[in-house]
Protein backbone atom coordinates (compact mmCIF):
# COMPACT_ATOMS: atom_id res chain seq x y z
CA UNK A 1 0.00 0.00 0.00
CA UNK A 2 1.28 3.18 -0.73
CA UNK A 3 1.90 5.86 2.07
CA UNK A 4 -0.75 7.94 1.68
CA UNK A 5 -3.40 5.42 1.23
CA UNK A 6 -1.59 4.00 4.63
CA UNK A 7 -2.51 7.47 6.32
CA UNK A 8 -6.13 7.82 5.13
CA UNK A 9 -7.07 4.04 6.20
CA UNK A 10 -4.96 4.80 9.68
CA UNK A 11 -6.63 7.69 10.46
CA UNK A 12 -10.28 6.64 9.73
CA UNK A 13 -9.70 3.20 11.79
CA UNK A 14 -8.17 5.55 14.44
CA UNK A 15 -11.32 7.52 14.83
CA UNK A 16 -13.31 4.40 14.35
CA UNK A 17 -11.64 3.16 17.21
CA UNK A 18 -12.01 6.30 19.68
CA UNK A 19 -15.45 7.31 18.56
CA UNK A 20 -16.77 3.64 19.68
CA UNK A 21 -14.71 4.03 22.88
CA UNK A 22 -16.00 7.89 23.04
CA UNK A 23 -12.64 8.66 24.47
CA UNK A 24 -10.77 11.83 23.17
CA UNK A 25 -6.46 12.44 22.74
CA UNK A 26 -7.45 12.54 19.16
CA UNK A 27 -5.62 15.67 18.58
CA UNK A 28 -2.25 13.89 20.03
CA UNK A 29 -3.27 10.99 18.02
CA UNK A 30 -2.71 12.45 14.93
CA UNK A 31 -0.21 14.71 15.37
CA UNK A 32 1.65 11.92 15.76
CA UNK A 33 0.22 8.75 13.79
CA UNK A 34 1.98 9.36 10.30
CA UNK A 35 5.78 9.10 12.02
CA UNK A 36 4.64 6.15 14.09
CA UNK A 37 2.77 4.83 10.59
CA UNK A 38 6.24 5.33 8.23
CA UNK A 39 8.42 4.39 10.98
CA UNK A 40 7.00 0.72 11.64
CA UNK A 41 6.08 0.53 8.07
CA UNK A 42 9.04 2.05 6.75
CA UNK A 43 12.02 1.87 9.01
CA UNK A 44 11.90 -0.03 11.73
CA UNK A 45 13.81 -3.92 11.27
CA UNK A 46 13.16 -6.48 13.59
CA UNK A 47 15.94 -5.54 16.25
CA UNK A 48 14.63 -2.02 16.69
CA UNK A 49 12.54 -0.56 19.73
CA UNK A 50 10.06 1.67 19.76
CA UNK A 51 9.24 3.95 22.42
CA UNK A 52 5.94 5.90 22.92
CA UNK A 53 7.03 8.36 25.86
CA UNK A 54 3.97 10.58 25.40
CA UNK A 55 2.12 7.57 26.15
CA UNK A 56 -0.75 9.62 25.21
CA UNK A 57 -0.99 9.04 21.68
CA UNK A 58 -1.51 5.06 22.75
CA UNK A 59 -4.73 4.67 20.05
CA UNK A 60 -1.72 5.85 17.06
CA UNK A 61 0.71 3.24 18.02
CA UNK A 62 -2.43 0.77 18.62
CA UNK A 63 -3.27 1.81 15.16
CA UNK A 64 0.23 1.00 14.08
CA UNK A 65 1.01 -1.91 14.88
CA UNK A 66 -2.83 -2.97 13.82
CA UNK A 67 -1.49 -1.53 10.48
CA UNK A 68 1.28 -3.97 10.47
CA UNK A 69 -0.39 -7.06 11.98
CA UNK A 70 0.52 -7.37 15.85
CA UNK A 71 -2.36 -6.25 16.91
CA UNK A 72 -5.65 -7.93 15.79
CA UNK A 73 -9.07 -6.24 14.77
CA UNK A 74 -10.78 -8.36 17.95
CA UNK A 75 -8.21 -6.30 20.21
CA UNK A 76 -8.81 -3.31 18.71
CA UNK A 77 -12.49 -3.63 19.65
CA UNK A 78 -11.53 -4.41 23.20
CA UNK A 79 -10.16 -0.29 23.06
CA UNK A 80 -11.14 1.55 25.92
CA UNK A 81 -13.20 -1.57 27.18
CA UNK A 82 -12.81 -3.47 30.77
CA UNK A 83 -10.80 -6.69 29.85
CA UNK A 84 -8.22 -5.47 27.60
CA UNK A 85 -4.60 -4.41 27.26
CA UNK A 86 -5.58 -1.54 25.04
CA UNK A 87 -5.73 1.15 27.51
CA UNK A 88 -5.79 4.81 27.04
CA UNK A 89 -1.86 4.91 28.28
CA UNK A 90 0.21 1.59 27.05
CA UNK A 91 0.16 -0.99 29.98
CA UNK A 92 3.62 -3.58 30.62
CA UNK A 93 4.25 -6.90 29.76
CA UNK A 94 1.92 -7.83 26.90
CA UNK A 95 3.57 -7.35 23.52
CA UNK A 96 7.03 -6.87 22.65
CA UNK A 97 6.57 -3.98 20.23
CA UNK A 98 5.71 -2.18 23.36
CA UNK A 99 8.57 -2.28 25.74
CA UNK A 100 7.58 0.16 28.31
CA UNK A 101 3.98 1.57 29.78
CA UNK A 102 4.15 5.22 29.52
CA UNK A 103 1.96 7.75 30.31
CA UNK A 104 3.40 9.84 32.68
CA UNK A 105 5.39 12.24 30.93
CA UNK A 106 9.63 12.30 31.09
CA UNK A 107 10.44 8.93 31.30
CA UNK A 108 10.96 7.30 27.69
CA UNK A 109 13.94 9.64 26.87
CA UNK A 110 15.81 7.59 29.68
CA UNK A 111 14.43 4.29 28.81
CA UNK A 112 15.87 4.56 25.58
CA UNK A 113 19.28 5.43 26.80
CA UNK A 114 19.03 2.68 28.78
CA UNK A 115 18.21 0.38 26.10
CA UNK A 116 20.67 1.80 23.84
CA UNK A 117 23.62 1.15 26.38
CA UNK A 118 21.98 -2.32 27.72
CA UNK A 119 22.46 -3.45 23.97
CA UNK A 120 25.77 -1.98 23.47
CA UNK A 121 27.68 -3.69 26.59
CA UNK A 122 25.87 -6.66 24.73
CA UNK A 123 27.51 -5.83 21.21
CA UNK A 124 23.66 -6.14 20.33
CA UNK A 125 22.70 -4.27 17.03
CA UNK A 126 19.22 -2.17 16.86
CA UNK A 127 18.19 1.01 16.61
CA UNK A 128 16.27 3.10 19.75
CA UNK A 129 13.28 5.52 18.32
CA UNK A 130 11.43 7.37 21.54
CA UNK A 131 8.48 9.41 20.80
CA UNK A 132 8.28 12.52 22.54
CA UNK A 133 6.02 15.17 22.87
CA UNK A 134 7.35 19.14 22.60
CA UNK A 135 5.45 19.98 26.28
CA UNK A 136 6.61 16.77 27.91
CA UNK A 137 10.37 19.26 27.43
CA UNK A 138 9.42 20.74 30.57
CA UNK A 139 9.69 17.80 32.52
CA UNK A 140 13.12 18.06 34.28
CA UNK A 141 14.52 14.07 33.95
CA UNK A 142 14.41 14.69 30.13
CA UNK A 143 17.82 16.87 30.74
CA UNK A 144 18.84 14.39 32.83
CA UNK A 145 18.74 11.95 30.05
CA UNK A 146 20.06 14.64 27.43
CA UNK A 147 22.98 15.16 28.97
CA UNK A 148 23.24 11.33 29.72
CA UNK A 149 22.81 10.76 26.54
CA UNK A 150 25.37 13.09 24.85
CA UNK A 151 27.78 12.00 27.45
CA UNK A 152 27.77 8.74 26.51
CA UNK A 153 26.98 8.89 22.78
CA UNK A 154 24.31 6.67 22.75
CA UNK A 155 24.47 7.06 18.51
CA UNK A 156 21.74 4.82 18.12
CA UNK A 157 18.96 6.56 19.99
CA UNK A 158 16.83 8.23 17.57
CA UNK A 159 14.68 10.99 19.37
CA UNK A 160 11.90 12.39 17.63
CA UNK A 161 10.00 15.17 18.97
CA UNK A 162 6.38 15.80 17.83
CA UNK A 163 6.12 19.77 17.71
CA UNK A 164 2.33 20.22 17.73
CA UNK A 165 2.43 23.16 20.15
CA UNK A 166 -0.62 22.46 22.28
CA UNK A 167 -0.62 21.20 25.56
CA UNK A 168 -3.01 20.08 28.22
CA UNK A 169 -4.15 23.71 28.85
CA UNK A 170 -2.50 26.40 26.42
CA UNK A 171 0.20 26.38 24.07
CA UNK A 172 3.62 25.57 24.66
CA UNK A 173 4.81 28.81 24.41
CA UNK A 174 2.41 30.72 26.34
CA UNK A 175 2.71 27.97 29.08
CA UNK A 176 6.92 27.62 29.08
CA UNK A 177 7.90 29.47 26.55
CA UNK A 178 8.55 27.06 24.13
CA UNK A 179 8.68 26.08 20.58
CA UNK A 180 10.27 24.29 17.97
CA UNK A 181 12.87 27.30 17.32
CA UNK A 182 13.75 27.36 21.05
CA UNK A 183 13.97 23.69 21.75
CA UNK A 184 16.45 23.62 18.60
CA UNK A 185 18.20 26.17 20.29
CA UNK A 186 18.21 24.24 23.53
CA UNK A 187 20.01 20.87 21.89
CA UNK A 188 22.27 22.63 20.13
CA UNK A 189 23.97 24.03 23.27
CA UNK A 190 24.85 20.28 24.15
CA UNK A 191 27.03 20.06 21.00
CA UNK A 192 30.40 19.53 23.31
CA UNK A 193 33.02 17.35 23.32
CA UNK A 194 32.24 14.13 25.07
CA UNK A 195 35.39 12.33 26.35
CA UNK A 196 33.46 8.90 25.52
CA UNK A 197 32.68 10.01 22.01
CA UNK A 198 36.68 10.75 21.40
CA UNK A 199 37.24 7.16 22.89
CA UNK A 200 34.59 5.38 20.36
CA UNK A 201 36.09 6.95 17.19
CA UNK A 202 39.13 7.55 15.52
CA UNK A 203 38.02 10.62 13.61
CA UNK A 204 39.19 13.86 15.91
CA UNK A 205 37.36 17.19 15.71
CA UNK A 206 38.63 20.01 14.81
CA UNK A 207 37.72 22.39 16.86
CA UNK A 208 39.42 25.89 16.31
CA UNK A 209 40.66 28.17 19.10
CA UNK A 210 37.15 29.81 20.59
CA UNK A 211 37.08 33.66 20.11
CA UNK A 212 36.55 34.77 23.70
CA UNK A 213 32.73 34.57 24.81
CA UNK A 214 31.81 32.29 21.75
CA UNK A 215 31.27 28.59 21.98
CA UNK A 216 33.96 26.29 20.27
CA UNK A 217 33.40 25.90 16.40
CA UNK A 218 33.62 22.22 15.45
CA UNK A 219 34.02 21.20 12.11
CA UNK A 220 32.55 17.71 11.95
CA UNK A 221 33.07 14.88 14.62
CA UNK A 222 31.19 12.67 17.13
CA UNK A 223 29.56 15.63 19.71
CA UNK A 224 26.37 16.74 20.63
CA UNK A 225 23.27 15.60 18.85
CA UNK A 226 22.44 15.26 14.93
CA UNK A 227 19.74 17.74 15.03
CA UNK A 228 16.96 17.82 12.19
CA UNK A 229 14.35 19.64 11.35
CA UNK A 230 11.30 17.78 9.39
CA UNK A 231 7.68 17.95 8.81
CA UNK A 232 5.79 14.90 10.59
CA UNK A 233 3.26 14.28 7.76
CA UNK A 234 5.15 14.64 4.71
CA UNK A 235 6.60 11.51 3.42
CA UNK A 236 9.76 12.96 1.70
CA UNK A 237 10.55 14.22 5.16
CA UNK A 238 9.54 10.71 7.27
CA UNK A 239 12.34 9.12 5.22
CA UNK A 240 15.20 11.37 6.93
CA UNK A 241 13.82 9.34 10.24
CA UNK A 242 16.14 5.91 8.70
CA UNK A 243 18.74 7.60 8.27
CA UNK A 244 21.86 6.28 10.56
CA UNK A 245 24.47 8.51 11.70
CA UNK A 246 27.62 8.90 13.94
CA UNK A 247 25.72 10.96 16.93
CA UNK A 248 22.57 10.16 18.68
CA UNK A 249 19.95 11.94 16.42
CA UNK A 250 17.11 14.67 17.39
CA UNK A 251 14.24 15.35 14.63
CA UNK A 252 12.42 18.17 15.91
CA UNK A 253 9.14 17.53 13.65
CA UNK A 254 6.77 20.29 12.79
CA UNK A 255 3.18 18.68 13.69
CA UNK A 256 -0.31 19.62 13.38
CA UNK A 257 -2.40 18.56 16.35
CA UNK A 258 -6.02 16.90 15.06
CA UNK A 259 -4.12 16.88 11.26
CA UNK A 260 -6.18 16.03 8.35
CA UNK A 261 -9.35 16.68 9.99
CA UNK A 262 -10.18 20.47 9.70
CA UNK A 263 -12.54 21.71 13.05
CA UNK A 264 -9.79 19.67 14.87
CA UNK A 265 -6.44 20.98 13.27
CA UNK A 266 -4.95 23.22 15.79
CA UNK A 267 -7.69 23.59 18.67
CA UNK A 268 -6.38 22.77 21.86
CA UNK A 269 -10.02 21.19 23.08
CA UNK A 270 -9.13 18.12 20.68
CA UNK A 271 -6.53 16.90 23.59
CA UNK A 272 -9.53 16.29 25.70
CA UNK A 273 -12.30 15.75 23.79
CA UNK A 274 -14.61 12.46 22.25
CA UNK A 275 -16.42 12.90 18.90
CA UNK A 276 -20.51 12.52 18.69
CA UNK A 277 -22.00 11.15 15.72
CA UNK A 278 -22.17 14.24 14.31
CA UNK A 279 -18.99 15.11 14.29
CA UNK A 280 -17.39 11.67 13.56
CA UNK A 281 -19.24 11.71 10.39
CA UNK A 282 -18.04 15.13 9.12
CA UNK A 283 -14.65 13.31 10.10
CA UNK A 284 -15.00 10.19 8.20
CA UNK A 285 -15.92 12.33 5.16
CA UNK A 286 -13.15 14.56 5.47
CA UNK A 287 -10.79 11.71 5.51
CA UNK A 288 -12.25 9.64 2.66
CA UNK A 289 -12.39 12.56 0.82
CA UNK A 290 -8.44 13.32 0.67
CA UNK B 1 29.14 -1.78 55.08
CA UNK B 2 30.41 -0.56 52.04
CA UNK B 3 33.83 -2.21 51.37
CA UNK B 4 32.43 -5.27 52.35
CA UNK B 5 30.15 -5.13 50.04
CA UNK B 6 32.35 -3.95 47.29
CA UNK B 7 34.03 -6.83 47.74
CA UNK B 8 31.03 -9.30 47.63
CA UNK B 9 29.91 -7.23 43.88
CA UNK B 10 33.33 -8.17 42.46
CA UNK B 11 32.79 -12.09 43.49
CA UNK B 12 29.37 -11.84 41.95
CA UNK B 13 30.46 -10.06 38.56
CA UNK B 14 32.46 -13.09 38.14
CA UNK B 15 29.76 -15.21 38.12
CA UNK B 16 27.66 -13.67 35.93
CA UNK B 17 27.97 -9.66 34.36
CA UNK B 18 25.68 -6.82 35.77
CA UNK B 19 25.68 -3.35 35.05
CA UNK B 20 26.56 -1.58 38.20
CA UNK B 21 25.17 2.64 37.93
CA UNK B 22 26.06 4.87 40.57
CA UNK B 23 24.79 8.21 41.21
CA UNK B 24 28.73 10.20 41.71
CA UNK B 25 28.62 8.31 44.83
CA UNK B 26 31.54 5.54 46.26
CA UNK B 27 34.52 7.68 46.62
CA UNK B 28 37.32 5.70 48.34
CA UNK B 29 35.07 2.53 48.36
CA UNK B 30 33.76 1.85 45.10
CA UNK B 31 37.11 2.52 43.50
CA UNK B 32 38.04 -1.61 43.27
CA UNK B 33 34.77 -2.82 41.42
CA UNK B 34 35.02 -0.15 38.63
CA UNK B 35 38.46 -1.55 37.89
CA UNK B 36 37.14 -4.83 37.70
CA UNK B 37 33.85 -4.07 35.69
CA UNK B 38 35.35 -1.44 33.65
CA UNK B 39 32.33 -0.47 30.80
CA UNK B 40 29.69 -2.17 33.20
CA UNK B 41 30.31 0.76 35.88
CA UNK B 42 29.02 3.57 35.04
CA UNK B 43 28.85 6.99 36.83
CA UNK B 44 25.40 7.82 35.99
CA UNK B 45 25.69 11.23 37.56
CA UNK B 46 23.78 13.46 39.80
CA UNK B 47 21.06 12.53 37.86
CA UNK B 48 18.61 10.03 39.75
CA UNK B 49 15.20 10.07 37.64
CA UNK B 50 17.75 9.14 34.43
CA UNK B 51 19.69 6.38 35.92
CA UNK B 52 16.67 4.80 36.73
CA UNK B 53 15.00 4.70 33.77
CA UNK B 54 18.44 3.83 32.00
CA UNK B 55 19.19 1.21 34.57
CA UNK B 56 15.11 -0.06 33.65
CA UNK B 57 16.43 -0.03 30.08
CA UNK B 58 19.61 -1.75 30.73
CA UNK B 59 17.30 -4.34 32.20
CA UNK B 60 14.76 -5.13 29.29
CA UNK B 61 18.08 -5.56 27.17
CA UNK B 62 18.63 -8.76 29.48
CA UNK B 63 21.15 -7.22 31.78
CA UNK B 64 20.59 -7.10 35.69
CA UNK B 65 21.39 -4.03 36.94
CA UNK B 66 22.56 -2.54 40.53
CA UNK B 67 21.55 1.67 41.17
CA UNK B 68 24.02 2.95 44.28
CA UNK B 69 23.75 5.94 46.27
CA UNK B 70 22.57 7.58 49.56
CA UNK B 71 19.48 6.25 50.57
CA UNK B 72 17.18 8.96 50.14
CA UNK B 73 18.26 9.65 46.71
CA UNK B 74 17.79 6.44 45.22
CA UNK B 75 14.62 5.80 46.91
CA UNK B 76 12.79 9.09 47.42
CA UNK B 77 14.10 11.23 44.44
CA UNK B 78 13.16 8.95 41.78
CA UNK B 79 10.29 7.21 43.00
CA UNK B 80 7.81 7.18 40.12
CA UNK B 81 10.65 5.60 37.85
CA UNK B 82 11.11 3.40 40.37
CA UNK B 83 7.38 2.73 40.07
CA UNK B 84 7.05 2.61 36.45
CA UNK B 85 10.13 1.31 34.78
CA UNK B 86 11.14 -0.71 36.90
CA UNK B 87 8.46 -2.49 39.23
CA UNK B 88 5.46 -2.34 36.37
CA UNK B 89 7.75 -4.36 34.65
CA UNK B 90 9.15 -6.79 37.33
CA UNK B 91 12.79 -6.07 35.88
CA UNK B 92 15.82 -7.19 37.76
CA UNK B 93 17.19 -3.94 39.01
CA UNK B 94 18.55 -3.24 42.50
CA UNK B 95 18.47 -0.33 44.28
CA UNK B 96 21.66 -0.09 47.00
CA UNK B 97 20.93 2.49 49.66
CA UNK B 98 23.56 2.96 51.12
CA UNK B 99 23.53 4.75 54.78
CA UNK B 100 19.61 3.33 56.12
CA UNK B 101 17.83 4.97 58.88
CA UNK B 102 19.42 7.60 60.48
CA UNK B 103 23.01 5.78 59.00
CA UNK B 104 24.32 9.16 57.67
CA UNK B 105 23.74 10.97 61.50
CA UNK B 106 24.68 14.76 61.34
CA UNK B 107 25.20 15.34 57.79
CA UNK B 108 21.38 15.84 58.68
CA UNK B 109 17.27 14.76 57.73
CA UNK B 110 17.81 14.92 53.66
CA UNK B 111 20.11 12.29 54.23
CA UNK B 112 18.40 9.93 56.31
CA UNK B 113 16.38 7.31 55.27
CA UNK B 114 13.41 6.34 57.47
CA UNK B 115 10.81 5.82 55.07
CA UNK B 116 12.83 3.93 52.61
CA UNK B 117 11.63 -0.30 52.80
CA UNK B 118 8.13 0.93 53.89
CA UNK B 119 7.50 2.98 50.87
CA UNK B 120 9.33 0.82 48.27
CA UNK B 121 7.17 -2.60 49.49
CA UNK B 122 4.03 -0.53 48.32
CA UNK B 123 5.50 -1.09 44.89
CA UNK B 124 4.60 -4.22 42.49
CA UNK B 125 7.03 -7.08 42.83
CA UNK B 126 9.64 -5.38 45.06
CA UNK B 127 11.84 -6.99 47.55
CA UNK B 128 13.80 -5.80 50.42
CA UNK B 129 16.94 -6.44 51.94
CA UNK B 130 17.88 -5.81 54.90
CA UNK B 131 21.36 -6.60 56.65
CA UNK B 132 21.99 -6.81 60.12
CA UNK B 133 25.58 -7.74 59.59
CA UNK B 134 28.29 -7.20 57.68
CA UNK B 135 28.60 -10.96 56.75
CA UNK B 136 25.12 -10.86 55.36
CA UNK B 137 26.04 -9.24 52.46
CA UNK B 138 27.34 -11.76 50.09
CA UNK B 139 24.04 -13.92 50.77
CA UNK B 140 21.78 -11.27 50.24
CA UNK B 141 23.83 -10.33 47.13
CA UNK B 142 23.66 -13.87 46.09
CA UNK B 143 19.70 -14.42 46.79
CA UNK B 144 18.94 -10.96 44.69
CA UNK B 145 20.72 -12.38 42.01
CA UNK B 146 18.71 -15.55 42.13
CA UNK B 147 15.39 -13.55 42.46
CA UNK B 148 16.05 -11.55 39.40
CA UNK B 149 13.03 -8.96 40.22
CA UNK B 150 13.14 -5.32 41.52
CA UNK B 151 15.11 -5.24 44.75
CA UNK B 152 16.24 -2.85 47.26
CA UNK B 153 19.29 -3.38 49.32
CA UNK B 154 19.51 -1.46 52.51
CA UNK B 155 23.10 -0.87 53.63
CA UNK B 156 24.54 0.35 57.11
CA UNK B 157 27.12 0.42 59.52
CA UNK B 158 27.21 -3.00 61.46
CA UNK B 159 28.52 -3.82 64.87
CA UNK B 160 31.27 -6.46 64.23
CA UNK B 161 29.95 -10.12 65.73
CA UNK B 162 31.17 -13.52 65.10
CA UNK B 163 29.19 -14.81 62.48
CA UNK B 164 25.99 -15.88 62.20
CA UNK B 165 24.84 -17.78 58.86
CA UNK B 166 22.06 -15.83 56.97
CA UNK B 167 18.84 -16.86 56.90
CA UNK B 168 15.38 -14.30 55.96
CA UNK B 169 14.68 -15.50 59.50
CA UNK B 170 17.40 -15.75 62.58
CA UNK B 171 17.31 -16.62 65.96
CA UNK B 172 20.29 -15.15 67.00
CA UNK B 173 20.22 -15.10 70.95
CA UNK B 174 18.30 -16.66 73.50
CA UNK B 175 16.64 -14.81 76.85
CA UNK B 176 13.70 -14.33 79.51
CA UNK B 177 12.95 -11.14 79.13
CA UNK B 178 10.70 -11.86 76.03
CA UNK B 179 10.65 -12.15 72.36
CA UNK B 180 12.36 -8.88 70.21
CA UNK B 181 12.14 -9.32 66.25
CA UNK B 182 14.42 -6.33 65.12
CA UNK B 183 15.74 -5.81 61.04
CA UNK B 184 18.60 -3.49 59.82
CA UNK B 185 22.60 -2.80 61.24
CA UNK B 186 20.62 -1.74 64.56
CA UNK B 187 20.36 -5.43 65.24
CA UNK B 188 23.82 -6.14 65.53
CA UNK B 189 24.27 -3.52 67.96
CA UNK B 190 21.66 -4.69 69.88
CA UNK B 191 22.98 -8.59 69.96
CA UNK B 192 26.41 -6.95 70.78
CA UNK B 193 24.77 -5.36 73.51
CA UNK B 194 22.86 -7.84 75.07
CA UNK B 195 25.36 -10.51 74.42
CA UNK B 196 26.77 -9.93 78.25
CA UNK B 197 23.67 -10.40 79.95
CA UNK B 198 22.46 -12.97 81.86
CA UNK B 199 19.58 -14.90 80.38
CA UNK B 200 16.80 -12.82 82.91
CA UNK B 201 18.17 -9.44 81.38
CA UNK B 202 17.84 -10.32 77.92
CA UNK B 203 15.26 -10.91 75.08
CA UNK B 204 15.59 -13.83 72.35
CA UNK B 205 16.55 -11.79 69.69
CA UNK B 206 14.97 -12.66 66.17
CA UNK B 207 16.78 -10.90 62.99
CA UNK B 208 14.22 -10.36 59.76
CA UNK B 209 16.52 -9.91 57.02
CA UNK B 210 13.63 -9.41 54.06
CA UNK B 211 10.63 -8.56 53.31
CA UNK B 212 7.81 -8.43 52.03
CA UNK B 213 6.68 -11.41 54.73
CA UNK B 214 5.02 -14.26 52.68
CA UNK B 215 3.43 -17.49 54.37
CA UNK B 216 7.15 -17.69 56.00
CA UNK B 217 6.48 -16.78 59.51
CA UNK B 218 8.90 -19.36 61.31
CA UNK B 219 6.81 -21.93 63.46
CA UNK B 220 9.61 -21.82 66.21
CA UNK B 221 8.94 -18.14 66.50
CA UNK B 222 5.33 -18.30 66.20
CA UNK B 223 5.69 -20.79 69.37
CA UNK B 224 8.03 -18.65 71.20
CA UNK B 225 6.02 -15.36 70.79
CA UNK B 226 2.92 -17.09 72.37
CA UNK B 227 1.24 -15.34 75.54
CA UNK B 228 4.83 -13.56 75.44
CA UNK B 229 5.83 -9.85 75.28
CA UNK B 230 6.78 -9.28 72.23
CA UNK B 231 8.57 -6.44 71.23
CA UNK B 232 9.76 -5.27 67.06
CA UNK B 233 12.63 -3.01 66.81
CA UNK B 234 13.47 -0.61 64.04
CA UNK B 235 14.85 2.11 62.38
CA UNK B 236 12.20 2.91 59.72
CA UNK B 237 9.02 4.87 60.78
CA UNK B 238 5.71 3.00 61.95
CA UNK B 239 3.77 3.76 59.17
CA UNK B 240 4.81 0.54 56.41
CA UNK B 241 7.68 -1.15 58.71
CA UNK B 242 8.05 -4.44 60.37
CA UNK B 243 5.79 -3.75 63.61
CA UNK B 244 3.22 -3.12 61.47
CA UNK B 245 3.75 -6.37 59.08
CA UNK B 246 4.28 -8.64 61.47
CA UNK B 247 1.28 -7.30 63.76
CA UNK B 248 -0.64 -7.90 61.00
CA UNK B 249 0.79 -11.40 60.72
CA UNK B 250 0.34 -12.46 64.08
CA UNK B 251 -3.76 -11.44 63.42
CA UNK B 252 -3.92 -13.61 60.65
CA UNK B 253 -2.52 -16.38 62.71
CA UNK B 254 -4.32 -16.29 65.77
CA UNK B 255 -1.09 -15.80 68.01
CA UNK B 256 -2.44 -14.69 71.69
CA UNK B 257 0.31 -12.15 72.79
CA UNK B 258 0.75 -10.95 76.52
CA UNK B 259 1.61 -7.23 75.05
CA UNK B 260 2.90 -5.97 71.65
CA UNK B 261 5.22 -3.21 71.73
CA UNK B 262 6.56 -1.22 68.46
CA UNK B 263 10.15 1.03 69.03
CA UNK B 264 10.71 2.69 65.71
CA UNK B 265 11.89 5.67 64.08
CA UNK B 266 10.29 9.20 65.57
CA UNK B 267 12.04 11.53 63.15
CA UNK B 268 13.09 14.49 65.00
CA UNK B 269 11.87 14.80 68.36
CA UNK B 270 13.71 17.59 70.25
CA UNK B 271 14.54 19.61 66.79
CA UNK B 272 18.29 19.06 67.71
CA UNK B 273 20.83 16.81 64.89
CA UNK B 274 23.24 14.50 65.91
CA UNK B 275 25.11 11.32 65.05
CA UNK B 276 22.81 7.77 64.35
CA UNK B 277 23.43 7.35 67.93
CA UNK B 278 22.31 10.37 68.60
CA UNK B 279 18.83 9.93 67.09
CA UNK B 280 17.90 6.25 68.26
CA UNK B 281 18.62 7.39 71.53
CA UNK B 282 15.85 9.93 70.60
CA UNK B 283 13.76 7.32 69.46
CA UNK B 284 13.99 5.26 71.59
CA UNK B 285 16.03 2.19 69.66
CA UNK B 286 18.62 1.29 72.59
CA UNK B 287 18.99 -1.78 75.09
CA UNK B 288 18.04 0.36 77.50
CA UNK B 289 14.59 0.62 76.33
CA UNK B 290 13.81 -2.41 75.28
CA UNK B 291 14.24 -3.41 78.83
CA UNK B 292 12.28 -1.03 79.48
CA UNK B 293 9.43 -1.43 77.19
CA UNK B 294 9.49 -5.16 78.62
CA UNK B 295 9.78 -4.24 82.15
CA UNK B 296 6.73 -2.02 81.90
CA UNK B 297 4.33 -3.74 80.05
Amino acid sequence: MIFPELQKQARLRLLKMHFEAKVGHIGGNLSSLDAILYLHHNIMQKEDHFILSKGHAAGALYIALWSVGKISDEQLLTFHKDQTKLAGHPVPNWIAEIPFATGSLGHGLGLACGMSLGNKLQKKEGRIFCLMSDGEWQEGSNFEALVFLNHQQLKNVTVIIDCNGLQGFGTTEEIASLNLKKLHEIFAVFNFESPLSLRDTETRHESRPALRGSPPRISMGNTGFEITEINGHEEADLKKLSRASNRPQIFLMKTIKGHGISFMKNQMQWHYLPLNDELYNKAKKEIENL
Amino acid sequence: MREIFCAEMIKAFAKKPFVFLTGDLGFKALEPLREVMKDHFINAGIAEQNMVSTAAGIAKTGLSVFCYSISPFIYARPFEQIRNDICLHNLPVTLIGNGGGYGYGVMGATHHALEDYGSLLCLQNMHAFIPAFDFDIGAMISRISDLNKPAFLRLGLAQKTAEISYAKWRKVLDGDLGVLIVTGSIASNLLYDFQSEEAGGRPTIWVLGELPLFDDFPQELAQEISNKKLCVLEEHVAQGGIGQMIAAKILAKNIALKSFLHLHAQGYISGFYGSQNFHRQESQLTKEAVISAFKLN
